[in-house]
């Protein structure tokens, strides 16, 4: 493990077995865990490189439970990792030696749909998938939808702002819940915003949405439903060459056209996807794009003939447009398995995420090529090409000595490239524990201080989810202190009116 | 009052140290558009950041345009006009609201203060469209947060936090923003003679259907009472006007005009409004101009009401009836504003009331200053929420050197 985690407290630890009761007490049952065999699931989450068994499992089943739990382990300065189905990819839920890990699992009700308003309320355990299958029988749907939405909750996806294939089009998760219960770590339990288009005061559910559990226990969210668009239909595009593919990509935004989901792939990944659906991809191109336009009818019809008309313009060498629903299924099939695809020709597979300004894509493509090389590790690639989020694969084999590091070495560049390339560490997994050391390049110092002080304000004893985001901790009334520099003269040189 | 102008961020940085050094509040101004807002302030200064007014990059092909807090509006969205590109939010322009001069204030205004216009329903709000931004906090510390991309999850989304903060976070110095193609062609459905209600229950079928509506509002007979410009062109006297809009290819929003429109047939036949004429329309209920102040509720206080939108018609209209006051509806039903006639508390206590009670909130957006010394003008927020917007603010600016008071009343001393 190259990632140092806060060293457990000693006094904590010496006190398992009274806090261990003392949960009790709060969630009765079945719903404190803390033998050593059934802690063995809550050990990682979907970064599974990383495990760390926690010092004890707490399943509440009610918001009154979470705040007892959280204002109990306030009380006694003992850490909490909060946590949904476990899918993070960035080690966002990754447990401590010394901490309580708060398991959301049990919150699992959908508490109101109301189509009039187009909100549903729904319990933070709920997965994302749940909500649109809940109201689809009316014609609506929940927009966001990571490759995980059938495992990944509600809750989790808000502590992540988790993205999907349809973001460039519909947003992220920020952009489509507009209310949540959360639990400080206080105990204090905060209604924020409901079923209005928006809030009062301070965005507080905007800076909690992507806060990687760091500020609160979300107990309850309200999202905003959309009516399903008409019709959706997909086209299929090879290229010869990656650099004609971006140039693709670029002329249909151009061209004001923002398509529903825009995809790409390179060789070695549509290889992998193909001999695992079966989806009929060409294998003869460098790079595939999968297009898809939603709406009317009529409008999607028009829109996939532009479409298919800057393809050619750009040199596409093949191009299929669905028929049906069914084909345009097995279009995405390729696609949305391409990581289990990938899992089948390595052992091991990274997956990285990070963004980057759409024109610098073959630039960024070629970096990785370079990479690579000087790792001496295959890599497939697989993109949101539409609003340039990348999702390198790194194949290794964890069985190899040294690999691994080799394989965290390659990632870790990639997202330096990113970030000079004037894009970003994570579109839409997190920086967790995976990017954390990282953070340096993308952030000054007085850049994530400022975040941290944000955190005091949520919770001023760093107890909730430490270790994660922020590569130093520091105190906060160490970040609260003012340090007057310069500015003796006042305003000394401004001009002046 | 001492004005200082700034030419750069570290002079914004320097004039914040020097402020935090003399204990001196500052008074952030843009252009000054939307002064007027807000709760009286205790400043002593004018940052004045009309100076930090350049494009720094735009690059229509990646969707993103990063600007200085400065810049005009009026500018940036020619601009972007001149490459088919909107703020896709719609911002709205104060200059008729308020009475004053005729521009729509700058960037860093329009961000600060967060009010989106018709497309909020589709597109979202400044917040949305707000990717990062650097400014310099109440410690007099230039900080970045965000990027320059369409998506990022890097740290903690402090852009959410700068839109609508009214200038008592942080002193934006620069932004980016997303921007988005500006749709070829617009057809505004017009229904005439609806109630509050109705037309409420014909807007929320109007958006629970497939056919994509952008806009979808109702201006009540009375309200339109005197009302000349582009409202009063397709107006009739004493006859409310409910209107749907659709965006996009130009078959497309026709084909979808008639299927909404056989979708409402029981509300009335609609009338049809084409490109120029649909666009006026909507910039002038964006802009609240039934209630300019030249015309003839200029002395009424004007409250922006949030509320579930299903529940707006039946609410606006009780309200209208008990103050005798008059309302117009956008985002179908979910956002009101309402012109009251004038009384003591500018009727803050009955109004909050009533908006709590269907789970809204309610901000006094135009009254005169000792009106706005005595009532909350922004929505006063349960204790626990209270207290944490005020650590939030402390973590930003804990000398609240920062527009001090604007956003709570009581803490401008």
């Amino acid at each position: 493990m190259t990632i140092q985690m806060p060293e457990p407290d000693a006094s904590v630890l010496a006190r398992r077995d009274e806090i261990i009761a003392a949960l009790r007490e709060i969630v009765p049952g079945e719903g404190v865990i803390s033998s050593a065999a059934e802690m063995v699931p809550y050990e990682s989450d979907g970064l599974m490189a990383y495990r760390q068994p926690p010092m004890v499992v707490v399943l509440p089943s009610t918001t009154k439970q979470v705040s007892q739990v959280l204002k109990y382990c306030h009380d006694n300065g003992i850490r909490v990792v909060p946590r949904g189905a476990g899918t993070s990819l960035s080690g966002g839920a990754l447990p401590l030696a010394d901490g309580v890990l708060l398991g959301l699992g049990k919150f699992k009700r959908i508490r109101e749909i109301d189509f009039d308003n187009r909100a549903v309320v729904v319990e933070p355990g709920v997965t994302n998938l749940a909500i649109t299958q809940a109201v689809e029988h009316a014609g609506f749907y929940y927009a966001p939808d990571p490759s995980s939405q059938i495992a990944c909750t509600i809750g989790g996806n808000i502590a992540e702002n988790s993205g999907g294939v349809h973001c460039l089009k519909y947003g992220m998760t920020t952009n489509n819940v507009l209310g949540c219960e959360i639990v400080l770590i206080t105990g204090e339990i905060i209604k924020i915003g409901g079923k209005c288009t928006e809030n009062a005061g301070y965005d507080l559910m905007g800076v909690i949405t992507g806060s990687e559990g760091l500020l609160g226990v979300i107990t309850e969210v309200t999202v905003r439903i959309l009516r399903k668009p008409e019709t959706a239909r997909a086209l299929m595009v090879g290229f010869a060459e990656i650099e004609a593919a971006g140039r693709c990509v670029a002329e249909i935004i151009g061209a004001g056209i923002i398509p529903g989901g825009m995809e790409m792939m390179d060789k070695p990944a549509i290889h992998a996807a193909e001999a695992f659906v079966h989806a009929g991809y060409p294998l003869d191109v460098e790079a595939l794009l999968i297009i898809e336009l939603d709406g009317p009818g009529v409008e999607v019809d028009e829109l996939i003939a532009r479409v298919e008309t800057i393809a050619q313009r750009c040199g596409s060498t093949t191009c299929q447009i669905s028929t049906s629903e069914q084909q345009r299924l097995l279009f995405w099939a390729g696609r949305k398995a391409a990581f289990p695809a990938v899992g089948r020709i390595s052992p091991d597979y990274l997956c990285m995420d990070g963004t980057i300004p759409r024109g610098k894509l073959p630039e960024a493509l070629a970096r990785i090529r370079q990479l690579s090389e000087k790792y001496q590790l295959g890599v497939a690639n697989v993109f949101h090409a539409g609003d340039g989020n990348l999702h390198p694969l790194i194949l290794y084999d964890a069985n190899k000595p040294g690999e691994t590091d080799r394989a965290e070495a390659f990632g870790a560049d990639i997202l330096r490239v990113c970030v000079e390339l004037g894009g970003v560490l994570t579109g839409e997994h997190g920086v967790g524990i995976e990017k954390r050391d990282l953070m340096p390049e993308m952030f000054s110092e007085i850049d994530l201080v400022q975040q941290q002080r944000l955190k005091c304000a949520f919770d001023a004893d760093g107890l909730l989810n430490p270790g994660k985001v922020f590569p130093t901790l520091h105190r906060c009334a160490e970040l609260g202190r003012l340090h007057v520099r310069g500015g003796k003269l006042p305003f000394a040189d401004i001009p002046r009116f | 009052m001492d004005t200082l102008k700034p030419r750069d961020a570290q002079d914004v940085e320097q004039a914040v140290r020097a402020a935090v050094a003399a204990e001196q509040p500052l008074e952030i101004v843009g252009l000054g558009s939307k002064r007027a807002i807000g709760q009286p302030m205790a400043t002593n200064a004018l940052l004045d950041l009309s100076a930090l007014n350049a494009v720094v990059n735009y690059e229509p092909n990646e969707l993103i345009i990063t600007v200085q807090s400065g810049a005009p509006l009026d500018d940036v969205l020619s601009l972007i006009d001149s490459r088919n590109q909107q703020l896709a939010f719609e911002p709205i322009d104060t200059s008729a609201l308020l009475g004053t001069a005729a521009q729509r204030g700058s960037i860093g205004g329009m961000i600060a203060s967060g009010l989106a216009g018709p497309r909020r329903i589709k597109a979202g709000a400044a917040r949305d469209h707000l990717l990062g931004a650097e400014a310099v906090s109440g410690f007099g510390e230039l900080f970045k947060t965000g990027g320059k991309v369409v998506k990022n999850v890097t740290g903690y989304d402090l852009c959410k936090l700068l839109a609508g903060s009214w200038g008592t976070l942080a002193v934006m110095t620069e932004v980016t923003l997303k921007v988005m193609p500006k749709p070829e062609a617009e057809r505004t459905l017009l229904l005439r003679g609806l109630d509050d209600v109705a037309a409420g229950r014909a807007m929320t079928a109007a958006l629970g259907s497939p056919y994509d509506v952008s806009g979808a509002a109702h201006l009540p007979g009375s309200a339109l009472r005197g009302a000349g410009g582009a409202l009063g062109a397709i107006g009739k006297p004493e006859q409310s006007m409910t209107l749907l809009r659709l965006e996009g290819t130009a078959t497309s929003a026709a084909h979808r005009a008639g299927s909404l429109a056989r979708l409402l047939a029981d509300y009335g036949g609609a009338e049809l409004l084409e490109d120029t004429s649909s666009a006026a329309a909507w910039a002038a209920i964006r802009d609240v101009t039934p209630f300019a102040a030249d015309g003839p509720r200029a002395l009424w206080p004007i409250w922006r009401i949030v509320c579930p939108p299903a529940a707006g018609g039946a609410f606006g209209q009780t309200l209208a009836r008990d103050s005798q006051g008059e309302v117009i509806y956008d985002w179908g039903g979910g956002l009101i504003w309402a012109a009251l006639p004038p009384v003591a508390d500018a009727n803050a206590g009955v109004l909050r009331k009533r908006v709590e009670a269907v789970g809204g909130h309610a901000m006094l957006i135009r009254a005169p200053e000792e009106t706005r010394r005595a009532v909350d003008v922004f929505h006063p927020q349960p204790a626990g929420v209270a207290a944490l917007n005020a650590r939030v603010k402390q973590s930003f600016d804990p000398k609240h050197i920062l527009n001090r008071g604007r956003m709570v009343r009581g803490t401008a001393s």
